[in-house]
This record gives structure tokens, sequence and C-alpha cells, in this order.
């Protein structure tokens, strides 16, 4: 299924097999990675990948560490 | 005779929020020119404790390229996530709290909020709005500050770990512009202060562990040398060296000197 959400402020269209933040994050290349997930405004902890829904419009971030002061 | 090896590097460690470290050199991992070089000067520098900021992901981009933490693994440094580059205490803790899920709810951070983005000088409402909701939420803050110790003081009664004033403004080398004022922090300090900003060359980082300082935390001074590593290296002793005259007591300062340094007596005359 094709998903139109935000992520990292930018609106895209993504294909997942499943509505979920585990799913999304697979489909974007960033399954075992480091990253930390914020949807809607609230943290999503790992262990709730699996389990939290992602749903068309919803606005997402997904951040990694990077060099810095 | 052989005098121990650097015997107090080990027997006078850093304690920040109840954990002991043997560096009081912190450094950051920006501006420098690749991974690789990143690592040499971190590795130099002999830092425990690297900072690191959080941003988004490159979404489309090559996943498999190399990352910080691949150089920089976090089993074998102690992660210090950074708010830099955020102007209010809403951006801040949203910031620090994708840090903590991102490492596995490590609590310690460093809290910095910008007011203005010519000086990078902090906003200090901002901050003490910050501290206070992070501290609530079980974060072991240093806080990056202004060198006011009315607002350290405040800070500290807030709860933060450590407190960070800078020395001069962010990335501006222009070293401790105002010992005096970190003195007043140091004597109320009941916690850890480090030098945060404004350090340029080692003499500036043995001054700073001279006054009492902690330790120093510092980014450009080392990524921006025209050798970075070497630089490293250089404020791994500096920092040293200023910590060991700092505990061995400087003498006092004369304008002349009463008693030379030789006996007067038995001179060839």
């Amino acid at each position: 299924m094709a998903l139109e959400i935000t992520v990292n402020g930018s609106t895209r269209s993504v294909d997942v097999p499943s509505p979920d933040v585990a799913a999304l994050v697979r489909a974007l290349g960033l399954d075992g990675k480091r990253i930390a997930v914020e949807r809607n405004g609230e943290i999503v902890p790992k262990s709730r990948y699996g389990t939290t829904p992602v749903l068309p419009g919803d606005r997402l971030e997904i951040v990694a560490a990077v060099g810095g002061g | 005779m052989n005098a121990p090896a650097e015997p107090n590097v080990v027997a006078d460690p850093l304690v920040i929020a109840g954990r002991a470290y043997r560096s009081r050199l912190l450094v950051g991992t920006g501006k420098y020119r690749d991974f690789a070089q990143t690592r040499a000067a971190i590795d130099a520098s002999g830092a425990e404790i690297v900072t690191v900021a959080i941003r988004r992901t490159n979404i489309g981009q090559d996943a498999n390229a190399p990352s910080l933490l691949d150089a920089l693994p976090p089993s074998e440094f102690t992660y210090l996530p950074n708010s830099a580059g955020c102007y209010t205490a809403d951006e801040a803790v949203r910031t620090l709290k994708l840090a903590r899920e991102l490492l596995d709810g490590h609590a310690l951070c460093k809290l910095e909020v910008l007011g203005d983005s010519t000086t990078l000088y902090p906003d200090v409402r901002e901050t003490l709005k910050a501290a206070e909701r992070l501290v609530a939420d079980g974060f072991q803050v240093m806080v990056y500050t202004s060198d006011d110790p009315i607002v350290a003081r405040e800070l500290e009664k807030i709860g933060c770990v450590a407190i960070m004033p800078l020395a001069s403004l962010i990335g501006s080398g222009m070293g401790i512009l105002n010992p005096w004022n970190l003195k007043l922090i140091l004597e109320a300090a009941q916690v850890p202060v480090f030098v945060d900003a404004g350090v340029g060359t080692a003499s500036d980082a043995a001054v700073a562990l001279e006054l009492g300082c902690a330790g120093v935390l510092m980014n450009t001074a080392i990524a921006q040398a025209q050798d970075p590593v070497r630089m490293a290296r250089a404020m791994r002793l500096a920092v040293q060296a200023g910590r060991e005259a700092f505990l061995a007591g400087r003498m006092a300062r004369k304008l002349y000197a009463a008693a030379p340094s030789s006996p007067t007596a038995g001179l060839i005359r």
C-alpha cells in the first residue's frame, strides 16, 4: 500500500507492506540503523515500531547522531 | 630516580553525575575533514566523552554510507548528545528526548539554547526553562551558559550536573576573556564547571584547568587547527598540565623576586 506522509519535512508517498512504523523504517532503508522516530510530535520507542500505526497525513521525524560540537 | 608516570591522572578522576572519567578533555565531533580524521583526532585527544548533534536522516541517500557511529562506536565512548542549533526551550527539549531514545535511554546530555545566530550566544531564559523540564524528566544535564555567576547558580539549583560557561564565543578561538567571572562561578559551584566554547589553543585549555575548572569542552580549536590530530594531542597535554598545576598550587605573584632561586652564600668573587 502507498502512504502519503511527511517525513523530515517533505511530503512523499511510501510503499509499505503494512501501515506501521517498523514497515516504514524498512521501506526507507533504515532498518537496523541507530535512529529515533517521532510520529506527530510523539516519540515512538523502538520496542513499539511494530505496533505503532502510520496513517495518511502523518508527520514523521527520523533522526540520527551526526558530528557536532 | 624515575617519577611515576602521570601519578594523578588516575588517582584524580573527573566525576560527572556519579560516574568517573580519566580524561578532563571533552571534545566535539563536528567540522572534521572526514570520519578517519575525526577518529584520529579524538584518539589523540584521549577524550572519553564526545558530543554529537541530532539531525534529520537524509532519506533516500545510501543507507550504507559510513556514519559517525561506525567511526566512534558508542561502546568505546560516552556520547554527549547536544541541542546545538536550538533557539527555544521547546526545540532543545524535543531534540534531547529524541537523543535519549536514539541512545537507548542514556540520560547524560548537553543543553545548549542559542539566542543569536551571529554570536551563538546562549539565551539564558530559554536555557533555564529547558533545564527545569529536562531535570524533571530525569536527564543529567550539562549546561552551556554565559559566564554569569547568578545564572550559573540558578542552573545548579535546578539540578544541572555540570555548569559549562563560555570562555568566549563559540568557534571564536578568542580564549578566556573573563577569568574573573569564571573564578566567581567556580567559587560558588558544588558541581563540576567546564569551560565550553572559546578555547583557541593549548594555553587557553591549561589556563581553564589552572583556574580550577573540572575540564574543558572544545571542538573548533582541534578540528580547525592546521593539523587537527597534533592539536588534539596538544590539548590533551595542556589539560593534564593545567590540572597538575592547579593541584600543585601556584606560587604567589610578586612584582620583584624577593629571593633569588640560587643561594647568595658562597659566590665566587
